[in-house]
């Protein structure tokens, strides 16, 4: 309930401070963003597979963020900036569904 | 670190099938973990929420207001491109707008000169054919002829003596004298234009005043052959002299303007 308050409450400040993205965080920005849904998705199903931990929480959220900026400023550097962005987020994307698939079966058994 | 698993915990009471088992708990698990939690996991938990909130919300307008700083080269370029042909498309435009703008401001100049022009010989050309009203210096030529010795051949010579001397507008006694005017003895005394003139015949010219005065004077002219006929003739020279008979202009009847292209102003 904190953690789902303290979401809505970021969404506000970020909706009413319209903050500007310093210019070195933009590549990396929408990545990490992906990157902790996985990990909070990932944490709901953990939830309901009972095996839930706060601490494998923070520790997963906070490297699913870190590794994927990690992969963008690897894929900068390289040159395949783009196409490694858009590989992390199809993956990021095909994980995030798979936990939802198996929200949805835990809750509605569907 | 709280219990967190909930596998251990079950709703006291029946014990549920085992399908009915699973929704519900998940659900109660949920719920249970809906529970606010004062832990430290928790609370880290809530920050990371609100940074991730806020990163979405920042991410979303920046995404919205999105410049030309995030874009891939090839898509400035392409941009770039369509800025540079836009702009030069304007400047044609621009240009052209310039010229048909510069074509319009010396047209209307043209045609005021062109009016002004215009008007300026309607002007002459008024106050040659006697219809507009005229003013200047000039002398009054009054001549007192109670014998009515003065006749028509006498006042045409005083008429052409101004003409000569420079007079460019000219009214013997209530008329006009234009181009086609003309002097006749009537039986009651001369007539201008068939207009009979009273006595004393007044002669008023618009023209150099010393120059029409000296040419009256000079011997063997108006004022000699006036006096020698009996008469009394008097010049008085003036600055402010005005002529305000007219002549209606007649549109000729026969004559016809020689079509010639119009000169160009």
């Amino acid at each position: 309930m904190i953690p789902a308050l303290g979401l809505l409450a970021g969404i506000l400040a970020g909706l009413f401070l319209h903050p500007t993205v310093p210019l070195w965080l933009q590549p990396y920005l929408p990545i990490a963003v992906i990157a902790a849904l996985d990990a909070v998705f990932g944490a709901v199903r953990a939830v309901l597979d009972g095996i839930f931990n706060d601490k494998v929480f923070v520790v997963s959220f906070l490297s699913n963020v870190v590794v994927a900026a990690l992969i963008v400023f690897l894929g900068d550097q390289l040159g395949v900036g783009s196409q490694l962005s858009t590989g992390v987020v199809v993956v990021l994307g095909l994980r995030i569904f798979s936990n939802v698939a198996s929200i949805r079966r835990h809750l509605f058994r569907a | 670190m709280s219990d967190v698993t909930g596998r251990h915990e079950r709703p006291e009471g029946i014990p549920p099938t085992p399908a009915e088992d699973s929704h519900v708990g998940a659900w109660g698990r949920l719920v249970r973990m809906a529970r606010p939690r004062a832990t430290k996991a928790n609370a880290l938990a809530a920050v990371l929420a609100i940074v991730l909130g806020f990163a979405i919300a920042t991410q979303v307008h920046q995404t919205q207001q999105q410049g030309l700083e995030s874009l891939r080269q090839s898509d400035l370029v392409r941009i770039l491109d369509d800025v540079s042909q836009r702009s030069a498309r304007l400047d044609t435009d621009a240009r052209t707008l310039q010229a048909t703008r510069d074509q319009l401001v010396s047209g209307s100049t043209n045609g005021q000169a062109a009016v002004k022009a215009a008007r300026d010989r309607l002007d002459a050309l008024g106050i040659l054919a006697g219809t507009l009203p005229a003013t200047g210096p000039g002398i009054t030529l009054t001549i007192d002829d109670p014998g009515h010795k003065v006749t028509a051949p006498v006042l045409l010579d005083t008429l052409e003596e101004l003409r000569d001397a420079g007079a460019e507008a000219v009214q013997v006694g209530p008329a006009r004298v234009v181009a086609s005017s003309y002097f006749s003895d009537g039986p009651g005394g001369v007539e201008v234009d068939g207009t009979r003139l009273s006595e004393p015949y007044t002669i008023k010219a618009i023209g150099d005043p010393q120059t029409m005065a000296a040419a009256m004077d000079i011997p063997g002219g108006i004022n000699e052959t006036v006096r020698q006929l009996g008469a009394t003739p008097h010049v008085g020279e003036s600055t402010g002299l005005r002529i305000d008979a007219l002549q209606t202009a007649r549109t000729p009847r026969y004559a016809r303007p020689v079509s010639t292209p119009t000169p160009t102003q």
